[in-house]
């Protein structure tokens, strides 16, 4: 990393040293206190995980490509989809935006010098690189095969390196809860002067949002999976039928984490589409505290739905039907704030550059995506649904064509801020433009496989599916094909001399208001608000017609 | 229009609950095409009419509209409700099974179903049911959790260990359905199918009394490599000589077959018979005694048929 | 980390403060909220367990009261008191670090930290006693003649929930050591002691688990 960041200075010669260049050698990284170096850190680390999911992504679609063996075996096609999401959840998209995009922008956007405990940042990301480390080590020694659920008996009956793979989960829960209590305490107190809970940006509500999920429901998952180690290492009995104990339990224990993980993975994609409508419409966020509080109101009300994810469970038609009408209750928020991004560029005045791109892919992608999840949440149809490759295609199109997609528009928005430099536009429209067709293709037909009862996680598959297989292999080819070039052309943009402006979108975050790349300290003057967030409207309130 | 999209969207209508819940699905299918046109409509239309034309583009002050936000919160909320109360007495109807119906014990194992019939006749990965008659399925699991999945019936339902769950469906569709695993339970989590045979009364009598005419016409290899198939045997099992969670049954017959205990036997036709029907009798060396023994739930016929379908495999 | 001089108009000199903070109350106010927040954490992880618990004791009434008799009430009771004193000899060590008494934190701190050891050594007497008698948790559980079966449960809970509560005190002892260390070099004093206040906040949270724990173990009826 370092070195290809060594300093080329821009074309004015001396720059100041920023927070790049500040200080040289591994160890300056390894144990920097620097909020936004940490979050640079996290950028690369989660990148790398992506890289790996994505690897394995494309050996399932690959074996996937015909029915019966493809190219490997059933049990390494099972270890496959499982290392694929237990790599993909808990070492990539949980951590992606807040812990990479969220550490470097929050505090900047907050006009904070650093988040409040960065002390426990840092040990968030050294927890992380454990967690991480326990995992590969886990992958290698004998791999899992249990799917990214853990779902007992099976979990605790198969065998491999699970009990390893379920303590890096466990590693990794507190690695997300330092985070999150790092953000609220900063939120409430490092605030620059001026900023009062409604001027600040979106984002940070977001995140606010976000922090609270993580620590309210990541303990829980990390006492489940110390049961479940337990659970192998004594047989303590809690999980196992033939001791007495209930394997149902943990599915509710698993869920009461994982349901709210999903608006944990979501919230923050959210958060950053709030940021880049508004600016490259032009426009001040529409209905800014029905976002903001819809925000708060996820968070909250994903406590109580996690038994949508077992309808068929065995629990009781009571339970199903609470947890069900909930589930709609939770999805109102979501529709509130996708109609007030699509109000936000009402006579806007908007621009295409990728950001933009992919926020617009957002709001087509995250539709379909919660739309089908409205659909799954409805009792009689998920019976039908559930556990086939409908599901597979819900939660591909929330969380890779909502969080991902929302990940790559906050990544190119804050990417000139971060690293001093401005891709290749042409090429991030081209990349952009593959990524969202491939995606599509890959996925899309998913829905089609599932609803005509193709259940997941199966290795083989009757040969009527396979027409649709071709079409989501091949359109996985294309997806590929568009990261590669995305990761080509950042990685070509950091061999440039420093070139990007402090500004180059015209926002009004305070991000924007300091150097690019910023300076160690963040800001050379605290800077103080005296106007509410996003304030890009030209014409006044008074001019304006139409407006209430 | 409604069945081609169904041809596309689902499988065929295997009960007529599954009508029931198609209905639903296509009210949310409709539904969820409206709003996406609506988002993707306003947005282009958005994207173009208010695309940048200059650095100077002058943009309102907009920043609420009451009206507008209780509307579009109002407008999905009812909506939703609508949809659970309406998906919640459909899903209300395939819990509670009527009075009259006919048991059959069903018991999952990894990776091969069992059905018990009320006549005490057991069959593996076939289900044969009578015509327009409820029938209700009392599950259980030997091992992990398995789930029951028929998706021309449009129902599921979890089969666990050490507690029975059930389900029940009267069929009207003759012919026959796939029955799949929906629950992951492992290595051939994928080949844990089976059939559903659906009669009328007669030929279902019929075939409670013979076991059906099923093979009747095959020479008895024939016949075994169907069953090798059809009874899950290859759910363990190979014919090519790779290892599955038991051995392969390439050239087995007439080997010397090692076993756990340090012995050596003969595999001739008893010692398959009985690593058939007795399988934990004689562990083979390096294997766990994991296979299910198939006491009481194969035909004699079908016995001599597996026979000599091993045998056939030098 | 602050090189460069702060720009920031600093209010007093207060020690310790660290370069992001404009005050020494904001600093204080952070770590109380992060303190907090650490805090509900903690109170999730051990609810997970007395959730568990509490659905396999309904699922095993019989064998769960019988299995409780093995345990010693007297000991648990004395290990309550035990660190019902810790927790006021703690806020003494919190009171006197505020008032800028060195001497009595230095005290205070010790006690505390006496207290947890004979917690712990209480602990042992116990534990040794179960493992004596193979009243041990899951597939090592090899009590003889009970007669209700299904006991193990139970005691795959007791060591689970006293276990991680055994960690906690450990945990916190370090953190009191850790304190008296600092006391001992002089750091601190009326204007910054937010560290015996956050050690303090922790210690009554493990105090108050145990409050929940003795009577869900001990005292079944
Ligand atoms: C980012 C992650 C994410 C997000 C945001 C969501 C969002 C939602 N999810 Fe999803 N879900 C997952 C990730 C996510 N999910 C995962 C990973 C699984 C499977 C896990 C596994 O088994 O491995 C899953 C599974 C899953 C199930 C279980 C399916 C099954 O296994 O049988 C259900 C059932 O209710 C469900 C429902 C919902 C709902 C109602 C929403 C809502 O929040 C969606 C809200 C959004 C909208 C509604 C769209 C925008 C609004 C409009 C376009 C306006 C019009 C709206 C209306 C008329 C309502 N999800
Ligand atoms: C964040 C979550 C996430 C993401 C992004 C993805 C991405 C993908 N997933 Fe994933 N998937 C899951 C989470 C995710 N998945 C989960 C939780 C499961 C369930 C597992 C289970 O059942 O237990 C699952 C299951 C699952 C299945 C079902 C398996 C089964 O049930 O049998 C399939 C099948 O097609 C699949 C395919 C894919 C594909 C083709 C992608 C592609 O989109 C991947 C494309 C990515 C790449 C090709 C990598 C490119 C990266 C770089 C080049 C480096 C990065 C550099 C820069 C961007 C600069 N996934
Ligand atoms: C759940 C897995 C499983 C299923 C299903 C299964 N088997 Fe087996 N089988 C095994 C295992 C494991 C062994 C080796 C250990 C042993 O001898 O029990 C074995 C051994 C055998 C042997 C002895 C092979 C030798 O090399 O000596 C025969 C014959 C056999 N099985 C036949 C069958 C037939 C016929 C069926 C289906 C009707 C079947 N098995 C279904 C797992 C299975
Ligand atoms: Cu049985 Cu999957
Ligand atoms: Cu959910």
């Amino acid at each position: 990393m370092a070195d290809v960041m060594a300093l080329k200075p821009g074309v004015g010669g001396q720059a100041a040293p920023n927070y790049l260049t500040a200080s040289r050698g591994l160890k300056s990284w390894l144990f920097t206190l620097d909020h936004k170096r940490i979050g640079v850190m996290y950028l690369a680390s989660v990148l790398a995980a992506f890289l790996i999911g994505g690897v394995f992504a494309m050996l399932i679609r690959m074996e996937l490509l015909t029915p019966g063996p493809t190219l490997m075996s059933a049990e390494a096609y099972n270890k496959a989809f499982t290392l694929h999401g237990v790599v993909m959840i808990f070492l990539f998209i949980i951590p992606s935006i807040p812990a990479a995009l969220g550490n470097f922008a929050l505090p900047l956007m907050l006009g904070a010098k650093d988040v409040a405990f960065p002390r426990l940042n840092l040990a968030s990301y050294w927890l992380y690189l454990a967690g991480a480390l326990m995992g590969v080590v886990a992958m290698v020694s004998g791999g899992i095969d249990t799917g990214w659920t853990f779902y007992t008996p099976y979990s605790s009956s198969t065998g491999g390196a699970v009990s390893l793979m379920t303590l890096a989960a466990f590693v990794l829960g507190f690695s997300s809860i330092f985070t999150g209590i790092n953000f609220i305490a900063t939120i409430h107190k490092l605030r620059a002067p001026g900023m009062t809970w409604f001027r600040m940006p979106l984002f940070a509500w977001s995140m606010y949002a976000t922090a609270i999920i993580q620590i309210l429901a990541t303990p829980v998952i990390g006492i489940t999976l110390l049961l479940l180690v337990m659970e192998r290492v004594f047989n303590v009995g809690i999980f196992d039928p033939k001791l007495g104990g209930d394997p149902v339990l943990f599915q509710h224990f698993f869920w009461f984490y994982s349901h709210p993980a999903v608006y944990i993975m979501i919230l923050p994609g959210m958060a950053v589409i709030s940021e880049v409508i508004p600016c490259f419409s032009k426009k001040p966020i529409f209905g800014y505290k029905a976002v903001a509080y819809s925000s708060v109101a996820i968070a909250l009300v994903s406590f109580l739905v996690w038994g949508h994810h077992m309808y068929v469970s065995g629990q009781t038609p009571v339970a199903s039907a609470i947890f069900s009408f909930l589930t709609f209750l939770v999805a109102i928020p979501s529709a509130v704030k996708v109609f007030n991004w699509l109000a936000t560029m009402y006579r806007g005045s908007i621009s295409f550059q990728a950001p933009m791109l992919y926020a617009i892919a957002f709001l087509l992608l995250f539709a379909i995506g919660g739309l089908t999840g409205i659909v799954l949440g409805t009792l009689s149809v998920d019976v039908h649904l559930h556990d086939t490759y409908f599901v597979v295609a819900h939660f591909h199109y929330v969380m890779m064509g909502g969080t991902v997609i929302a990940f790559l528009a906050g990544l190119h928005y804050w990417w000139p801020k971060m690293f001093g430099r401005m891709y290749s536009e042409k090429w991030a429209r081209i990349s952009a433009a593959l990524v969202f067709v491939g995606f599509n293709l890959t996925f899309f037909a998913q829905f089609l496989v599932g609803s005509r009862g193709m259940p997941r996680r199966y290795y083989n598959y009757l040969e009527e599916f396979q027409p649709l297989h071709i079409v989501s292999t091949v359109g996985s080819w294309v997806l590929a094909a568009g990261f590669f070039l995305m990761a080509g052309y950042l990685y070509a943009s950091l061999r440039k001399p420093i070139d990007a402006p402090a500004n180059p979108w015209g926002a009004t975050g305070l991000e924007w208001q300091t150097s690019s790349p910023p300076s160690v300290h963040n800001f050379d003057h605290v800077p103080v608000v005296t106007t509410e967030a996003y304030a890009y409207a030209t014409e006044t309130e008074e001019t304006t017609v139409g407006a209430r | 229009m409604r069945d081609w999209l169904r041809s596309i969207l689902l499988p065929a209508e295997g009960t007529s609950y599954a009508g029931s819940v198609d209905s639903l699905f296509f009210f949310l299918f409709y539904m969820g095409v409206f709003f996406f046109l609506l988002i993707a409509g306003l947005l282009t239309y958005f994207l173009i009419r208010y695309r940048r034309r200059g650095p100077d583009d002058r943009t309102p002050y907009i920043v609420k509209n009451h009206k507008l936000e209780v509307v579009w919160t109002l407008i999905p909320l009812s909506l939703v409700i609508f949809i659970f109360f309406w998906g919640f007495h459909t899903y209300m109807d395939a819990a509670v099974s009527p009075g009259d119906a006919m048991e059959i014990r069903v018991t999952a194992r990894k990776w091969v179903w069992e059905f018990e019939y009320p006549n005490g006749i057991r069959s593996l990965n076939e289900l044969h049911v009578p015509l327009n008659k409820p029938v209700k399925l009392l599950m259980t699991s030997e091992d992990v959790i398995h789930s029951f999945y028929v998706p021309t019936f449009r129902i599921k339902q979890d089969v666990l260990p050490n507690t029975y769950t059930q389900l029940w469906f009267t069929a009207k569709e003759p012919g026959m359905h796939r029955l799949f695993c929906a629950e992951y339970c492992g290595t051939s989590h994928s080949d844990m199918l089976g059939r559903i045979f659906v009669d009328d009364e007669k030929t279902y009598n019929e075939w409670l009394e013979t076991g059906g005419d099923e093979g009747k016409d095959m020479p008895l290899a024939e016949f075994g490599a169907m069953l090798f198939k059809s009874r899950g045997c290859n759910t363990c099992h190979t014919i090519d000589g790779t290892r599955g969670e038991g051995p392969s049954f390439r050239g087995v017959f007439g080997s010397q077959v090692k076993l756990q205990d340090g012995s050596t036997v003969l595999a001739d036709e008893n010692y398959i018979r009985e690593s058939i029907l007795r399988p934990q009798a004689k562990i083979v060396a390096g294997y766990q005694p994991i296979m299910p023994t198939f006491e009481g739930m194969l035909r004699e016929r079908e016995i001599n048929a597996l026979v000599e379908f091993i045998k056939a495999q030098r | 980390m602050s090189e460069t001089p702060v720009v920031i108009e600093q209010h007093g000199h207060a020690p310790f403060l660290q370069h992001h903070f404009h005050t020494a109350e904001q600093q204080a106010d952070a770590s109380k909220i992060g303190m907090w927040l650490f805090l509900v954490t903690e109170v999730l992880l051990f609810g997970g367990l007395f959730v568990g618990f509490a659905v396999m004791q309904s699922m095993h009434p019989e064998a769960f009261f019988a299995a409780h008799h093995h345990l010693d009430r007297t000991l648990g009771l004395i290990n309550t008191l035990v660190l019902l004193v810790s927790s006021y000899t703690m806020v003494m060590a919190v009171d006197s670090a505020r008032r800028g008494k060195q001497r009595a934190l230095m005290i205070y701190l010790l006690l505390t930290l006496m207290f947890a050891a004979v917690f712990l050594g209480i602990k042992y007497i116990e534990y040794s006693h179960k493992f004596h008698e193979g009243l041990l948790p899951g597939k090592y559980y090899s009590h003889a003649g009970d007669t209700v079966p299904g006991q193990f449960m139970f005691f795959s809970f007791y060591f689970m929930m006293t276990g991680l509560h055994g960690i906690h005190i450990v945990l916190g002892m370090a953190a009191i050591t850790w304190l008296c260390f600092r006391a001992r070099r002089g750091d601190f004093s009326p204007a910054y002691y937010t560290p015996v206040d956050m050690v303090g906040l922790y210690w009554h949270l493990v105090d108050i688990i145990w409050i929940y724990l003795f009577p869900l173990l001990y005292l079944i009826q």
